[in-house]
């Protein structure tokens, strides 16, 4: 009973986001300001994350390749698809989750809590448009250019680390990258950067617009929202795969 | 004007508010009080249409509430300003965007224009010299002023103050106090404060409401209500003993 109660709820929240700015040009100016926040804020974490996903699974995949007839090339291969298909866009949305999904919900929670939403809709503001609107434009358009980022900087993260520790060169990783990739992954990893966006934002923004208390129920809002937005783009992702491959 | 023909709520079985008939009036200071829990905020909040009542009409003017359609009602939203209790400016905003903010969204102007009013504003609440300011660098007497100038940056005609008191020091509390008097009388708009600071009633109450447990059970004014026979009411007027004694005095 009370998953259809919060999944109307839902629903009717995002139905009120279609309704007409009342002043397109702040929508756009707020919109700019989650896009910078949102995308710029999280590249430096999306880069460290990713490398370091490269250059660790680039060395766990040498250390398993103990068959002597096995190109090493091989290692620039499995990097490279692993990191466009699962690591760039699952990790990443994961990590995302974290930092974009708590900010979310807890900036919506505390202005719950503190009345800032009330007072926008007594000056006639759809809060929902103006305030879920331009985070999910944000999310649905960084994302998945956030995922670019992480599967590039794993892929490249990989190649060096190969290169410093002298597992293979950079000839070999990038003969394997080339020999097994397809335009395709790229497309399926858009597919899921974009959902994963779709959920982090729509779900951490429905915890924080519905909180009800002070502070203590803020903090859970946010921790909810995390957890809901990993167990969805868990379960996305293999629905997505078992769809799309 | 403001006029309420038996409003009722209930959160699940508790009744909040009861059939509540009661009309403000432009050009005075219309105050709702009673005791934390009687239902003056549920009763706000329904006025500015946060709540959805479960029984009785609400007009504003002539025009009822509930059968506004939603450009009749964002219409109307544009002729209400609220002060909240905890003031509800956006953190994030200095002071001069936070009275910005509505200029820009519904009546964009020239930049000079827009900022000519909100010094206005400013200078009318007493704040001149504050625009660039945050909310965190105020003092709660200067939230609330900074929340009277925003409610009143579009020139309402219905302003709506939740305990503009709470927190705040006896002088502080008297000088917002004036500000909603001077400003109610000065642009004729309608005010409703909803307050349980006595102080507050006998300086500037020119029009009463008393609710007790969710129902209207006095109305009157400033001059009346020390001289009322309704017993909740005095209990809340004389809860101090030395208004006990002022009173036992008098009598």
């Amino acid at each position: 009973m009370n998953f259809f109660y919060n999944f109307g709820r839902y629903l009717m929240m995002l139905r009120l986001m279609l309704c007409k700015p009342e002043n397109g040009r702040m929508y756009w100016e707020e919109t700019v300001r989650q896009m910078s926040s949102i995308g710029l804020g999280s590249v430096g974490i999306v880069a460290f994350v990713a490398v370091f996903m490269g250059g660790v699974s680039a060395v766990q995949t040498v250390y398993q390749l103990v068959a002597p007839y096995i190109s090493l090339t091989v290692v620039g291969s499995i990097v490279t698809n692993s990191s466009i298909l699962e690591l760039g866009p699952s990790i990443t949305s994961l990590v995302l989750a974290g930092k974009i999904g708590s900010n979310i919900a807890s900036e919506l929670g505390y202005m719950r809590s503190s009345e800032q939403i009330d007072a926008l809709e007594i000056m006639g503001v759809n809060p929902v448009a103006y305030l879920v609107g331009p985070k999910m434009v944000a999310c649905l358009t960084m994302i998945p250019l956030l995922v670019i980022t992480s599967f590039s900087m794993s892929i490249l993260g990989g190649m060096v680390i190969c290169q410093l520790t002298g597992l293979i060169t950079y000839d070999q990783f990038i003969e394997g990258a080339r020999s097994s990739f397809l335009p395709y992954d790229v497309f399926f990893a858009m597919c899921k950067a974009v959902t994963f966006a779709f959920f982090i934002s729509s779900v951490s923004a429905y915890h924080g617009f519905h909180v009800q208390g002070g502070a203590l129920e803020v903090g859970r809002a946010s921790t909810k929202a995390v957890v809901y937005c990993c167990v969805l783009i868990l379960l996305g992702d293999y629905i997505l795969a078992q769809l799309l491959l | 004007m403001i006029r309420l023909q038996g409003i009722s709520k209930k959160f699940g079985d508790k009744a909040v508010l009861e059939d509540i008939h009661a009309t403000f009036l432009p050009g005075k200071v219309n105050m709702v009080i009673g005791a934390s829990g009687s239902g003056k905020s549920v009763l706000m909040k329904t006025m500015v249409g946060l709540v959805k009542p479960d029984a009785g009409q609400l007009f504003y003017q002539n025009l009822e509430l509930g059968e506004m359609d939603v450009d009749q009602r964002n219409e109307l939203r544009q002729k209400i300003g609220m002060l909240f209790q905890s003031a509800a400016l956006f953190d994030s905003l200095t002071v001069l965007d936070n009275l910005l903010f509505p200029l820009r969204m519904f009546r964009p102007a020239p930049k000079a224009e827009m900022q000519e009013r909100v010094a206005y504003c400013l200078e009318r609440v007493g704040l001149a010299g504050t625009e660039n300011l945050f909310p965190s660098e105020l003092s709660g007497g200067m939230k609330k002023r900074v929340g009277i100038a925003r409610a009143i940056v579009l020139e309402p005609q219905f302003l709506f103050c939740d305990e503009p008191n709470s927190g705040l020091d006896p002088k502080t509390s008297i000088r917002i106090d004036h500000l909603i008097q001077d400003i109610t009388n000065e642009f004729q708009i309608t005010t409703i404060v909803n307050t349980h600071d006595m102080n507050s009633v006998l300086e500037c109450g020119d029009h009463i409401v008393f609710l007790y447990k969710g129902r209207k059970t006095w109305e009157g004014d400033r001059r009346l209500i020390l001289n009322s026979d309704n017993e909740p009411l005095n209990e809340l007027v004389y809860a101090s003993r030395f208004l006990q004694q002022f009173r036992e005095k008098a009598s």
